[in-house]
Formats: structure tokens, sequence, C-alpha cells
């Protein structure tokens, strides 16, 4: 993915912080991974050629560790996240076809980012409220029962909100509501 | 200083712990299941609607957050304790309700019963809980304070006389713990069912001058929350268990193992062990003594095989999270290559409650060599899902039809999938087989960490060993080749098979590789990846043979092998529903006004069918996927 304007220097500034507030121990990597993460929202090739170097490990070693756990993504996350639950309940009423859906909606596969970085599309496993299955998680607010119909009411939401972001004439309006889970440290 | 120092400060905490309880208890409250389900079904927004409503009407009343009461399936929930009245809980909340029961029961004296789901107290007027036929089998113990105690407050755990198991311990010897833990044959709820005792007692004469005590949350079954339910709801249960272990066994420092994508119980926990560190209950000379304990936080990072005691220490280390081969034991060499215990969450949160009660008390529930409960999350197709708890013995059919009323819509039960990807699916046939770790280990199954999927006639068995394993093939870190490849290999097959492909031949091979990945794997996750597999073929080889012997699934999932039909009698003609639902248009108008799909275009995501209004019911699926010659066209 394509570097925006302004990232880079983003990315370099981000990981000196997190590096000079952690003890730079290879057996805090994936603390410092996670940190870094929570800051730019995932991990550019940049950020971990750079900390690779700031704990003088190979780099080789921080990809290795960022490909084998599923919480680190390469991709940056859309204005618009959206998680479609695949645990086994979901999975059961037809969590699948709802991915799909999305697929087809956005363009992309799971597990990418559209190429104007508004929606960014990924599986997760079981969110925790299986009684209302199939579930999606948008922007961080759970939906229950989402049927692939469901699927175009919810790229409509996005979409319009899109719209009124641009103008933004009402900034208020993007704030996600009452679901919102805080940010975690 | 001396033990019995510890019950002084214990007295001294009770006390101001009630001094500061009673008053908010003796008046009005709403407690608001706030658990990761609740806040899904908009928990957060009715906890503003009744502190909006209470604001608005000038009523004393709190609202409180609480955790999970188990009944999930009737979120958003809340209990209504009012002086003067049992205490009542009210499911399916919406803006109106909270409306009418502000309105009606805090601010006049109604309960408005006819919205109530139970009360929680025994009364002359109104049902508990207890008196549902569920009531009968259920025995709630690590459970009983979920959805009862301020999660953000220490204070109501301490009134419910937490953390006197510790007081009582503090007063004694470390090995009286241990005895009475040993006693208990409390075994591990993480799956295997390993005795704690004996694994404490092995840590505690593993030398070392450092030891750890590990909590494993790492709740990596796709289909199961208990661990982060209790976590979330109960979070000060977990750390006493956590510290009378650390007690009994010598240890300074522990951790528990949370994903990270488990946010709001990372938030109760870090929140808990900061308030017990106020309280004295955590850091050096915990309650005056000199016992010096303290716990922090890891946040694994998603990955199912970190869950695997050895992966899970690797993946603290910084390291990838691959398994070794054991022995060592963890119990002679894990964290940083000291004797560490790792448990389950719930095997620490029976702790306290064996030290309080003791150990013949806890005998006393559950069969002979499984004693205690067990917790499951129960879903799937089941009337009343949510987080049960059961003592060990009952019957899967119990668990099922009266814990659980049975399967909805007036299905037909199939199977029931227990221990996730590394448990089997069990049959009908299967259903009166008691819960405990070795009744379920003889029927092919496990206890797994407690994920319970029933299953009705709608759900494929061929794609549900099949979504098991693409996860486990998925998570397999690649050390064995048997692993790695074998569940490849598999996978492939298996997809296969859900494409009609395959005979006789590739059954067997199918068999063959899953015995050879169970025997040639060095962990459980490789091990137990085949289970799913093995009982479906063994249950349900039948259903394998349609899927290749006449291309048909018979539950119509497997996408490749049916079609979506419009049956041309039963469609209106005119509501044009499907039409607008179809993501592809693949839908259109024929000359005669009937609707029919295009099996070009169609992508069979089930939108017409949903969508087609339940009068006309006219789109059906069919396996195998051949159209039926059309008979309207020729009478006409
Ligand atoms: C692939 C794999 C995943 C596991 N996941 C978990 C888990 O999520 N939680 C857990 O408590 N144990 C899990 N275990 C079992 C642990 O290895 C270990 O046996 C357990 O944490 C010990 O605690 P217990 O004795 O209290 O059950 C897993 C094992 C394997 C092989
Ligand atoms: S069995 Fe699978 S997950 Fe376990 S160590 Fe081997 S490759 Fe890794
Ligand atoms: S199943 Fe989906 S794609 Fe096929 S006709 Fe129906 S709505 Fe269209
Ligand atoms: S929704 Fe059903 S009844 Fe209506 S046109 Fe389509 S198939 Fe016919
Ligand atoms: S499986 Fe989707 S929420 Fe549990
Ligand atoms: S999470 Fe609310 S009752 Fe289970």
């Amino acid at each position: 993915m394509q570097l925006m304007e302004g990232e880079k220097e983003k990315i370099l500034s981000s990981v000196d912080e997190v590096l000079s507030n952690s003890s730079k121990k290879k057996e805090n990597l994936i603390t410092i991974l996670q940190k870094v993460q929570a800051k730019l929202g995932y991990l550019p090739a940049l950020a971990m050629e750079k900390i690779a170097d700031g704990i003088n490990v190979p780099a080789a070693d921080v990809y290795g560790l960022a490909t084998f756990y599923n919480q680190f993504r390469l991709n940056p996350p859309g204005d618009h996240q959206v998680k479609v639950c695949l645990g086994t309940a979901c999975y059961m009423v037809g969590g699948d076809i709802t991915l799909e859906s999305f697929e087809r909606r956005m363009d992309i596969k799971e597990g990418e980012t559209t190429p104007d970085r508004r929606y960014s599309l990924e599986r997760v496993a079981c969110v925790g409220c299986c009684t209302m299955a199939p579930v999606v998680v948008v922007d961080d607010e759970v939906e229950g029962k989402v049927t692939p119909t469901r699927v175009d009411g919810i790229m409509l939401e996005l979409e319009s909100k899109n719209g009124k972001a641009e103008s933004k004439d009402d900034p208020g309006e993007n704030q996600v509501t009452h679901q919102k889970e805080g940010e975690q440290e | 200083m001396s033990g019995s120092g510890s019950e002084k400060i214990y007295s001294k905490l009770y006390e101001q712990a009630k001094a500061k309880v009673e008053p908010k208890e003796s008046k009005a409250r709403v407690l608001v299941g706030t658990a990761t389900c609740g806040v899904s079904a908009g928990a957060l927004k009715i906890k503003e609607d009744f502190e909006r409503e209470i604001k608005e009407k000038d009523l004393d009343a709190d609202v409180v957050e609480v955790g999970c009461i188990g009944h999930c399936y009737a979120e958003p929930m809340a209990v209504i304790a009012k002086p003067g009245f049992p205490p009542v809980c009210y499911g399916y909340l919406d803006e109106g309700l909270v409306h009418r029961l502000v309105e009606d029961f805090l601010g006049g004296d109604d309960p408005s019963y006819e919205y109530a789901l139970a009360a929680l107290e025994r009364n002359d007027v109104f049902p508990t809980f207890e008196d549902f036929p569920r009531g009968v089998y259920e025995q709630k113990l690590i459970l009983e304070n979920c959805g009862f105690i301020d999660v953000r407050d220490i204070e109501s755990y301490i009134v419910r006389e937490g953390y006197s198991a510790l007081s009582k311990a503090l007063a004694g010897k470390p090995a009286e713990v241990l005895e009475e833990i040993k006693a208990a044959n409390l075994r591990g709820r993480g799956g295997a069912g390993f005795p704690a005792g004996i694994k404490w007692e092995a840590c505690l004469n593993g030398g070392a001058d450092e030891r750890y005590v590990i909590c494993n949350a790492d709740e990596g079954d796709p289909g199961a929350f208990m661990d982060r339910s209790i976590l979330e709801s109960d979070p000060h249960l977990v750390i006493e268990g956590m510290i009378l272990c650390a007690y009994a066994i010598g240890a300074h420092k522990g951790y528990l193992y949370i994903r990270a994508e488990y946010p709001r119980a990372v938030r109760h926990v870090q929140e808990a062990i900061n308030q017990a560190r106020e309280k004295g209950l955590l850091g050096s000379s915990i309650m005056d003594t000199e016992f010096a304990f303290d716990l922090d936080i890891f946040q694994g990072s998603g990955a199912f095989v970190c869950g695997e005691a050895t992966a899970l220490v690797n993946s603290m280390e910084g390291k990838m999270g691959m398994p070794e081969s054991r022995p060592p034991r963890l119990a002679s060499k894990g964290f940083r290559g000291k004797p560490t215990i790792l448990n389950n969450v719930k095997t620490f949160a029976y702790v306290p409650f064996i030290i309080n009660r003791g150990a013949d008390w806890f005998k006393g529930i559950g069969t002979d060599h499984s004693p205690g409960t067990a917790v499951f999350s129960l879903v799937g197709k089941v009337a009343n899902t949510g987080l049960v708890e059961v003592p060990m013995g009952t019957t899967l059919r119990q668990l099922i039809y009266e814990v659980g009323d049975g399967l909805p819509n007036e299905k037909e039960f199939k199977a029931v999938q227990i221990g996730g990807p590394s448990g089997g699916c069990l049959p009908e046939s299967a259903l009166d087989v008691p819960i405990d770790f070795d009744s379920l280990h003889e029927a092919g199954a496990i206890m797994g960490s407690g994920g319970l999927v029933v299953m009705d006639e709608d759900d494929c068995m061929v794609a549900v060993a099949r979504y098991f394993l693409e996860f486990t093939q998925h998570e397999s870190c690649g050390k064995c080749t048997f692993c790695r490849l074998g569940t490849k290999h598999m996978l492939d097959i298996l997809n296969d098979i859900t494409m009609g492909e395959g005979d006789e031949e590739t059954l067997s091979l199918l068999k063959e590789l899953a015995e050879d990945v169970r025997d040639g794997s060095l962990c459980n996750l490789g091990k137990t990846a085949p289970n799913p597999v093995l009982t479906t073929l063994e249950y349900f080889y039948d259903e394998y043979r349609a899927h290749i012997e006449e291309g048909r699934c018979p539950a119509l999932v497997c996408r490749n092998l049916i079609l979506y039909y419009i049956e041309p009698p039963k469609c209106s003609k005119l509501c044009n529903v499907c039409v607008g639902s179809c993501p592809t248009e693949a839908i259109f108008t024929r000359d005669d006004g009937l609707k029919e799909i295009d099996q070009e275009k169609c992508v069979k995501c089930a939108n017409c069918l949903k969508a087609c209004p339940p009068e006309y019911n006219a789109i059906v699926k069919i396996s195998p996927p051949v159209l039926p010659p059309e008979k309207e066209k020729k009478t006409k």
C-alpha cells in the first residue's frame, strides 16, 4: 500500500516515541509492536524496519512475529472498519455469506483496505454475542443479525457518513455513538 | 507479623465495604448487564435511558453496571432492586420499556410483572429463575455473582465475602491451601482436566528462587466466551484465586494472559488489579503479612496456538508462539525458565470457594472423578443461549433441552459440538452422555474450555468439519510436518467433498490422514485437530456419502451443490421484493410475469429467499443443483 503524504514522518516519530518509552529488549517486542499499532492503526514495513534497528534484531524476526499473530495488521485500516464475525455460531448462520456480500460491495477481499482507504474488511472470531449471530462490527459498533440485505443498508449509511464528513459542515456527525468500546491502552 | 493479623485486616475491610455498600443497596438500584453481549445488544444506551429517565423524574435510584447473568438470549436486560420488592429481572429492554419501568416501578409501586423475566429472590408474587425448568439443573458457583456485583467496585465483591478466603488462608500455612486443593481434586478447566493440586505441588517442589503464576485467558475457541464473561463480570474472583495459588506455591509475581481482542475484560481486570493494590490485597505485605505478590496483564495477540502452555510462555517472552516438546513441564521450567503455574480462568475461580467451604463440600458437587461444576457458553440452534453452569454429570440432553429449552422453530436436533476445534460433533444417540472429563473423552469429544454449539437439520456436518479444520489449519504454527501439511491436505479433500467430488476412497484417505495428523503432531492443536472430522465421519457418514455419491447436500448448505429456484405456482408475480434484494441483478421478470433466477448470475447469497414474503415463500433451495422441469408452461 502506497504511503500517504506526511505518513512517513508520522511513522518515524511514532516508532521513536514508543521505543524511547520501552526497554529495548527482545522480550518486549510484542508489546512494542502493539503500541506502535495502537498509534498508527497498522504496522507499515517502514515501522517494522525501524523497530528492528531499534532493538537490534534482524528485520525478518519482526516480520515473522507480525505475520504470526493475527492481531497485527499489515494494511492500513480504512476510515471505516468492518469486521465480520466468523466464529462458530456466526458461521453456522451464514456469516460467510455476509462477508462475501461486503467483499462484493467494497470490491476488496477480506484482510484488505480499499485503495482510497475508505474501507477495510476483516474477519474475526467470536466477538462474544453469538446470541445475535451473524454479527458484524462496524467501526467498533456491534450489529447483530446482519443478513446480506442489511449489508447494503450498512454500506449506504457509511457512504452517507463519508459524504457528510467531506462537506465538513457537521463535524460531530462522524462521532461513533453509544456502543463504542473505549480505546484500549 | 502473625496470620491472625490478616483476619483483623479483613474484618476491617469488610466493615468498610459494608458501610459503603449498604446505604447504596438499601435504596432503589438498576443493575444493567454490560458484559460484551449486553453491550452489543445496546446495553449502554439502555443505561443512559435509565439515567436520563430517573433524572427527569428526580428519583433517588442508582444505575449500576454489572456483568453477565447468563440469560444472554434476552439482552439487553436489567435487574431492578427496590426496597420492599423482590429484585426483578427484565429482558428485551428498549427505550419505551425503560420509560415505563422508571415511571411505574421506580416512580410508582407497580413492578410491571408482565414484562419481567423472573424475580431473583423467592417471594409470593412472581417466579424466580430457579422455578424455571432449568433451575432444577443449574447450579451457579463461579457464576454466582456474575451479574450482581458492580464490576468496577471492589467493595461490591468484598461484601459478598470476597477476599475472605485469602484472609483465611493467610492466617494459616501455605501448605494448607495446597492440601485443600489437592483434596478437592480440582481439575483444570482449560481442556485437559489435569488436577491443579498435583501441578501446584510439582511447581512448589521445582526448586528455584522464583516462581510464576499465570492465568490462561487466551480463550481461542472461536465459539466460546465463558472466560471473558467471568473476567468482565467478576474479575476479583479470579484475582483472589491467583493470589491463593501464589501463596500456596510461594510465587511473587503473576500475569493474566488476556487476548487483546477482549478490551473490556482487559479494562475491568486492570481496574480490579489497581483497586486490589489500593486495599493492600496485592503488592508487598498483603493484608499486613509478609506475603508479597503482584499481578500484571499480558495482552495476547490472537493466535489460537498461544493458548497452549509452552507457546503461551514463548509469546510472553517476545518470541513466536510455538509449542515446545514437553517435558520439561512448565511447573519445573516455565516463564523465564522458572517453575510456573498456568491455569485456566475458571480453574482459579473455584479456588476461593474451595478454601472457604472446604474440599469435602466441593467433592459433594458433580461426579466422583470430576467434582464441581461445568461452565458452558451455550450457543447455536438452542432457544436459551447464554452462559450456563451445571454440576458435572448433568447429561447433554438435560443441558440442551432443560437448561437451553430445546431447539427453536421446531427444528430437529442433529448434533452438538463440544470442545471447539479440538472437540467433536456428537449425535442424538450420545445425548445421554454425562458431562464430565472422562465420559466426553470416551464419546470422542472433549470438555474443552466450554463452547457448546447446538446444530439442527439445517446444518451440514461436512461443512462444520471443514469450518473447524480450516480454522486449525490456519492456526497451525507450522512446526510439525503432519500438522502443517496433513491438515492442509485434509482441508483440500473436505473442500472437494463440499463440491461433490470424491469417492469412497477419498473418505478412507481422509480418515487415514486424520489419524496420521493425530499421531504425528507435537502439541494438542495438531493432535486434536482431526477430532471434528473423525467424529463427523463416524456419526454422520451418510452425509459425506450424499455429497460425493449424489452430489447432494442434505442440509442444503454447501453452495456448489445447491441452487435457488422460484417455484412458479407460489410466486405472487406482483410483489417484486426479490428483484430488489438481489445484489447481482440475477432475478428477472419473464414474459409470463413470473420471476426467474438467472443461474449464471446468482451468487447464492440467500437474500431473495429471506426477502420473499412469508405468505408466498416461493423461493427454495434445491440439491443436487438441477432445475426441475417446468410443469406450468406446458399446462398453459
Ligand atoms: C491449541 C491449544 C489451545 C489452548 N487454548 C487454551 C485456552 O484458550 N485457554 C486455556 O485455559 N487453555 C488452553 N489450552 C490448554 C493449555 O495448554 C493448558 O492445558 C491449560 O491452560 C492449563 O490450565 P488448566 O489446568 O487450568 O486447564 C490450549 C491448548 C492447546 C493445545
Ligand atoms: S501440532 Fe501444529 S500447532 Fe502444535 S506444534 Fe505442531 S505444527 Fe505447531
Ligand atoms: S440467491 Fe442471491 S444472488 Fe441468487 S438470486 Fe437470490 S438474491 Fe440473487
Ligand atoms: S419475492 Fe417471492 S413472491 Fe415476490 S416476486 Fe419474488 S419470488 Fe415471487
Ligand atoms: S460466533 Fe459470532 S459472536 Fe460468537
Ligand atoms: S452477557 Fe448479558 S446476560 Fe450474558
